[in-house]
């Protein structure tokens, strides 16, 4: 049970972190991407199992 | 113009998953090197006594001391919970320093290893720390409380322990010392707690000593805290710390309702008389300041100080603080102490070690000074945490 949580966990984490970066590549106000930027670390550090 | 102000973003966003990413896979992967020191007869891996954590984070090295003359045996626990670094720091020094004349003696430097892995999570603490040492100094990870939760995920809503379906706080489903005895088929935690059990039991363990540190606020603090069974040898080792070595140290009974701790369920569940040392650590204090390295080795805090002032403390603090060799030397003098209290009662199961420094000369000399140097250590006798 713990396995099939986890998995979507780092599913869910992915999705959002591809979302980010979408809205990264198609952001148009240099705030809004800084801030998209420092949102998506997490997701990408999590991603990647570094805690 | 607009692709290349994204590109710059980017690669400052990367510079800083980078930065960030180092510092979490070091304060993870960091190797202690641990010098076997010449009462060490045998090292072996926890999961010897269980197969189910074998590969995990927690098969944890066992360091044997084995006595020529037959007699009892004990298991020193440090990192319990590995924030509380004098724990540790008492079982690293014995490991390298002592030696059995009489009886066996086992000892896990790193009894949740996971838990080493890791610190408080939003805490901002420091990712490790340095011992000063004779030749240069060495590095211990920091830890945390709790097991990382790379190793355990996810945590319930409410941790309900086993057997006893006490229901305890979420998190503490990652606490070794929440999760006595363990069981086979259980988290990460829960296992480990079971391997340790076997070691206990297929050992034949007279005395479990789990070593920790506490908040200066929290009331059982420089303390023996004694299972039933051990309550007359922890009042006579009390009295005779407290008579000569230099510092005193009170006794609290293992509260029968309070479940999952290492001083109730080994002694409810294995032969062996459990205890378990309590040193002051200001680090710990929630009024505490500047949660930093220095803090952590000097145990000075002008904020805890204050509180004290104020009556909020159950141990005294002054300027002077509560330096790591203060901590690390009230361990080794407690040990040492309860094997003479026990090896007097019962010398046919004594355990009696030499080699080990005690209250008075940790502090005169500092704790490193009894940390051995791995660069000229023979290769056999290096180990890694």
């Amino acid at each position: 049970m713990s396995a099939l949580v986890t998995i979507v966990y780092y599913a869910m984490t992915a999705f959002v972190a591809v979302l980010l970066i979408w809205n990264f590549i198609k952001g148009r106000k240099w705030q809004e991407e800084i801030l998209t930027l420092i949102v998506l670390i997490p997701f990408l550090l999590r991603i990647l199992r570094l805690k | 113009m607009i692709q290349t102000r994204k590109a710059l973003i980017a690669f400052i966003g990367a510079v800083l998953v980078v930065c960030a990413g180092k510092s979490f896979y070091e304060s993870r992967h960091l190797k202690e090197p641990v010098v076997a020191g010449p009462g060490v007869t045998r090292v072996r891996k926890l999961s010897e006594f269980f197969r189910g954590i074998k590969g995990s984070a927690n098969d944890a090295n066992v360091y044997v001391l084995e006595g020529k003359k037959p007699g009892g045996s004990i298991l020193l626990l440090g990192g319990s919970h590995p924030e509380e670094p004098a724990g540790r720091l008492a079982t690293w020094v014995l490991t390298e320093n002592a030696v059995s004349e009489q009886g066996r003696v086992f000892i896990l430097n790193s009894a949740n290893r996971s838990a080493t892995t890791v610190t408080r999570l939003g805490g901002a603490y420091p990712p490790d720390f340095t011992i000063k040492t004779p030749w240069g100094g060495q590095k211990f990870r920091m830890g945390d409380r709790w097991s990382n939760p790379l190793d355990q995920w996810p945590d319930p809503e409410v941790y309900v322990h086993y057997p006893t379906r006490q229901e305890l706080a979420y998190v503490d489903v990652r606490n070794l010392n929440r999760a006595w005895p363990g069981r086979p088929n259980g988290t990460l935690t829960e296992r480990t707690c079971y391997a340790l059990i076997k070691l206990i039991e297929a050992e034949k363990i007279d005395i479990v000593i789990d070593l920790h540190e506490a908040e200066l606020q929290y009331p059982v603090i420089s303390a023996i805290v004694a299972h039933q069974k051990g309550a007359d040898l922890a009042a006579m080792a009390s009295m005779m710390i407290s008579g000569s070595e230099g510092f005193t140290i009170g006794v609290e009974y293992s509260p029968e309702v309070l479940r999952g701790l290492s001083h109730r369920e080994i002694g409810d569940h294995t032969a062996a008389i459990s205890l378990l040392l309590e040193a002051p650590e200001p680090f710990l204090d929630a009024t505490r300041g500047r949660t930093d390295r220095e803090l952590l080795l000097t145990g000075k805090d002008p904020f805890v100080v204050r509180a004290g002032k104020r009556g909020l403390l159950f141990e005294r603090i002054d300027e002077k603080g509560w330096p790591i060799d203060v901590r690390v030397g009230r361990h080794t003098s407690a040990i040492l102490q309860i094997l003479e209290v026990w090896s007097g009662e019962r010398p046919e199961r004594g355990v009696v070690l030499t080699g080990v420094p005690r209250y008075a000369e940790v502090i005169e000399k500092g704790v490193g000074a009894f940390l051995r140097d791995p660069a000229q250590a023979d290769k056999k006798a290096l180990f890694f945490e």
